[in-house]
This record gives structure tokens, C-alpha cells and sequence, in this order.
């Protein structure tokens, strides 16, 4: 059975702009996502929202319904009161380009700064074996769509747009994590680059990227805490430097 | 020059956060347990009375180091002399405390708990802090954060002092074995509380296993890591549940040591 309900929609570009008033039908068992459609179709034809596959795994149409960065697409009417007035925005980290979509290339670059897999130098294509117990750890961090709500959510740049210079963000800290703990990789110095280069010091493990990661990748536990300690392993403990000095290890074990 | 939310470019909204639950409770609700406990836990701390009554001693005493303390209740010895600060007698409290406060204020949950609620970096997600500046924990006094093994060290020690002191309560008030007490149970379920704040630990799933790359070379690493994490799962709750559990059990030997309640023995 439909319902009216009442929006507060942002609109606007990267110069101006505002939370504008509408009223719409909302039919049971639909999303965020439906109703803007059905506002765009028949009262706002140039409102601008980036969406793709409507199932939660494209990460196209990420935004902040009243004030928290979700996914249109899968947040359900449902969740919301009768009398609700529910506000949609874009994503307050990134540049605004027109309405709801934003310029999330920040991303991008920082996902060209992450050093890529590095294989052993004799390693032919097909000879690799791995055991499921060695890559299931990365696994979880390959679910990532890359909505980037995590770098929404992170106050480190949210809140602080002069630490994009030298903050990767904690959906490239998972990217750090997995190649990390990959046992072909064989780039030596990806801790410490993890630290200097790309501020996983910055970091101060407040688990919201964990907690709007609509893939649940618990971001924080599994990979950010663990690329901490793995710092910590080869820069701030005298002990297991020496221990790796005196058995002739690098900390790969 | 407008920054964060505000800064050029980003859509113009002049909230600060559009939230509308009340993302507020949680943090304070966190000062407020905190704050008592910080306020409860000093009292004590300088008391430096009623903390013993035999076989039962407070965790916040435990072990007692120095030749003022209560006879009987120093466990390891009194290696450190009788120390006055500004003319008064430093309480044995004092000397031990600093390693389990070191253990939990550097701890990743509550570094989480106290950079929210005390901080407000950031109060909630997508809520705009107050600061203007942030550099995290990339200089000092913040990089100390990375010592968290070394007291995660220290805290298994006093984690084994203070289930002996469990042990230990398994006698009765004349030091004869074999009796157990409603001190005895508080006692335990401190112990056991400390031991699944210990290994639930981030540090000690790393140190486990989580440092490994080749899990398949390791496999009993790997089945205690597997262990670990499940209860890394639940590190959260057991940092509270320890935290009452060390406060309430300071609490009853209080009682019990100061006459107001009297111990009751099971057997």
C-alpha cells in the first residue's frame, strides 16, 4: 500500500545550493533509491543521482540519508517512521558536482599510490598454489564495492580536507591489509610505506568506516588494527627488530 | 578559513551533522561510566586502607609492594622501601596501578571509547569534530599508543598474581585450605574476566598469529589465532565487563574489610 511521504532533498552545485522540500509516494517493500527515481520522474527531471545496479553491488549510489552515508539502493523505506521527514544529501567529504553526485577521484588517486602486487621474480603464471587458510583473511577485504562510505564516514579527511595530501583512507588501508598478509608478495617495505606515506598513523580507530561498510568488512579489526601492529612489529618494538636482526628476518614469516 | 564539511567546494549545508537519532548517548554515557570509574578508582587508590582482609585483597592492591602494607598481604614481598611525595606516604597502590591503567588507556577499544566521548574526534560518525587541526597518532604524546604491547606484557602478570589471589581465597580467614567464600567467587570472576579481557586482546591475536603471512606453516598458531578472534569479536564487552568486574571486586573486600559486610563461607 503506497504512502505519502515527505523529503528534504540537497540540490544544488559545487558553488550554491540547498535542501529542497517534496512530497512523494512510497509503495511498500521499496528503497530510498525508488523513491528518487519517482521524484525525478515526475517533479525534479534534472536531479542528478549516480546509480547503477540497484542490489547493493555496484557502490554507485552512496549518499547520506539524515546524515548517515548509506547506500540508497539499500536502505528500505520501511526503516523510516510515518510522519518522517527523511533528509538526502551527497556525500560531505568529497566535492559536490551537481545535486547528489559527487567527485570521488580522490579515491582513485590514492588508489594509484598503493604499491601493487609484487610476485616472486620467478613465479610463472599458473605454477602459484595457495592453501584457502592463507588467502581467506584477504578474501573478506576483496568484498569491497567501493562506495567509498568508509572514506565518506572518516573523520580524518571529513573534517580535515589538508590531510587528503597524506591520508590514503580506510578503503586503501584494507587494500594495504591484503596485500600484506599475502604470502606471494613480496614487497619488503609496505609496513613502514603504510605508515609514512599513506597515514595509517592518523588513524585513530574509531570504527565508523566499520560501521557503515554495507559489505560489513569489519575494516578496523581485521585490517587496519593488524597493518597497526605490523607497524609497530618493525618500527616501535626494539625487541622484535632485534630478534628479526640477530634471525636474519625481514617479519614475513 | 572554512574546513571539514564546510570547506570550498563541498555542498553548501551549515549542519554540522543531518542526523537525527541520538548519536549523543552513546558518548555520553561512556563519559559518565568512565568519569566514575576514574573518580571511584582514585579514591581508593589513596586510601590506602582497607584493601585486605584475609584471604580476600583488592585487586587495586594486589600484589602489595611496600613495608606499609597490611600484614599478609603482600604476596611477592616488599621490595620497594616506604616513599613520601610533598611529606605523604605514597599508597602500594600506586606502584602497581600505572601497568593495568597503561594496559586499558592504550587499549584499541577504548582508545575508540575515549577519542569519541572525551575528544570528540569525532563525537559520532559523520559528526563534525570541534578541532581544526588533527595529526591522529603520528607524533607525541599519541604515538605512545604503540606501546600497547608492552603493558599488553605487563597486564598478563598481573593477570597471573591476581588468579593466585584467587587461589588463594579458597582458604578461610585462619589460612587453613579447603573453604570457599562469596569473596572467593569475586575474586574468580575477576580473575576470569581480566584473562578474556587479556586474550581477547588485538595485540594478542597479533602476537598469536595475526602477525603471520602463511598461515598453512603454522597450523597451531593458526587454530589459537582462529580462537582468538572469535573472542576479539567480543573485546568490547570484555573491557567493560572487567572494568566493573575489577571495580566491584575492590568493592566487596572494602565491605568485607572494613566490617561492613561479613564474608560469607559456603563451606
Amino acid at each position: 500500500m503506497a504512502r505519502t511521504i515527505k523529503l528534504r532533498i540537497w540540490r544544488g552545485n559545487a558553488k550554491d545550493g540547498g535542501l529542497q522540500d517534496v512530497t512523494v509516494d512510497a509503495n511498500e517493500g521499496e528503497v530510498v533509491l525508488d523513491v528518487i527515481h519517482r521524484v525525478q520522474a515526475t517533479q525534479m527531471n534534472d536531479l542528478a543521482v549516480r546509480w547503477n545496479c540497484k542490489a547493493g553491488k555496484c557502490g554507485s549510489c552512496s549518499m547520506e540519508i539524515n546524515g548517515k552515508p548509506r547506500l540508497a539502493c539499500m536502505t528500505q523505506m520501511a526503516n523510516f517512521e510515518e510522519d518522517e521527514t527523511i533528509t538526502i544529501t551527497p556525500l560531505r567529504a568529497f566535492p559536490v558536482i551537481k545535486d547528489l553526485v559527487t567527485d570521488v577521484s580522490f579515491n582513485y588517486k590514492k588508489a594509484m599510490e598503493i604499491p601493487a602486487f609484487e610476485p616472486p621474480a620467478d613465479l610463472k603464471p599458473g605454477e602459484p598454489r595457495m592453501e584457502q587458510i592463507d588467502v581467506e583473511r584477504s578474501q573478506e577485504f576483496r568484498k569491497c564495492i567501493e562506495c567509498f562510505l568508509c572514506q565518506d564516514t572518516c573523520h580524518v579527511i571529513r573534517d580535515h580536507e589538508e590531510n587528503k595530501k597524506s591520508f590514503a583512507g580506510p578503503r586503501f588501508f584494507i587494500r594495504i591489509a591484503e596485500l600484506d598478509m599475502h604470502p606471494l608478495d613480496m614487497l619488503r617495505n609496505r609496513k613502514q610505506k603504510a605508515q609514512e606515506e599513506h597515514g595509517l598513523g592518523m588513524c585513530n580507530i574509531t570504527k565508523c568506516c566499520t560501521e557503515v561498510c554495507p559489505e560489513h568488512i569489519r575494516i578496523t579489526d581485521n585490517a587496519i588494527i593488524p597493518m597497526k601492529e605490523r607497524v609497530v612489529d618493525v618500527k616501535y618494538d626494539p625487541a622484535r627488530w632485534l630478534g628479526s636482526k640477530i634471525r636474519k628476518r625481514d617479519g614475513i614469516l | 578559513m572554512a574546513t571539514g564539511v564546510f570547506s570550498s567546494g563541498r555542498a553548501k549545508i551549515k549542519e554540522r551533522t543531518l542526523r537525527t537519532d541520538r548519536w549523543w548517548l552513546q558518548p555520553a554515557f561512556t563519559v559518565f561510566v568512565l568519569l566514575s570509574f576514574i573518580v571511584y578508582a582514585t579514591i581508593r587508590a589513596f586510601e590506602n586502607a582497607h584493601y585486605f582482609a584475609a584471604p580476600l585483597i583488592s585487586p587495586f592492591y594486589s600484589p602489595c609492594l611496600t613495608p606499609n602494607c597490611v600484614a599478609g598481604s603482600s604476596l611477592l614481598g616488599q621490595p620497594i622501601g616506604v616513599v613520601h611525595l610533598f611529606g605523604i606516604m605514597v599508597s602500594p597502590s600506586l606502584f602497581i596501578l600505572i601497568f593495568p591503567l597503561g594496559f586499558r588507556l592504550t587499549c584499541y577499544y577504548y582508545r575508540k571509547a575515549y577519542y569519541r566521548s572525551f575528544w570528540m574526534s569525532p563525537p559520532a560518525c559523520a559528526v563534525a569534530e570541534p578541532h581544526s587541526k588533527y595529526t591522529g597518532e603520528t607524533r607525541a604524546p599519541l604515538i605512545m599508543q604503540n606501546a600497547h604491547r608492552w603493558f599488553f606484557y605487563a597486564g598478563l602478570v598481573f593477570n597471573v598474581i591476581l588468579t593466585i589471589d584467587a587461589i588463594l581465597a579458597f582458604r578461610n580467614a585462619d589460612n587453613k585450605w579447603g573453604h570457599m567464600s562469596v569473596g572467593t567467587l569475586v575474586l574468580l570472576a575477576n580473575a576470569t574476566f581480566l584473562w578474556l579481557y587479556s586474550a581477547s586482546c588485538h595485540t594478542c591475536r597479533h602476537t598469536i598469529g595475526g602477525r603471520l603471512r602463511n598461515f598453512s606453516k603454522h597450523p597451531v598458531r593458526y587454530k589459537l589465532w582462529t580462537y582468538v578472534s572469535i573472542l576479539n569479536h567480543k573485546h568490547q564487552n570484555f573491557a567493560w565487563v572487567s572494568l566493573f568486574g575489577v571495580a566491584l571486586a575492590d568493592l566487596y573486600v572494602r565491605q568485607v574489610s572494613s566490617g561492613s559486610i561479613t564474608n560469607f563461607y559456603f563451606f
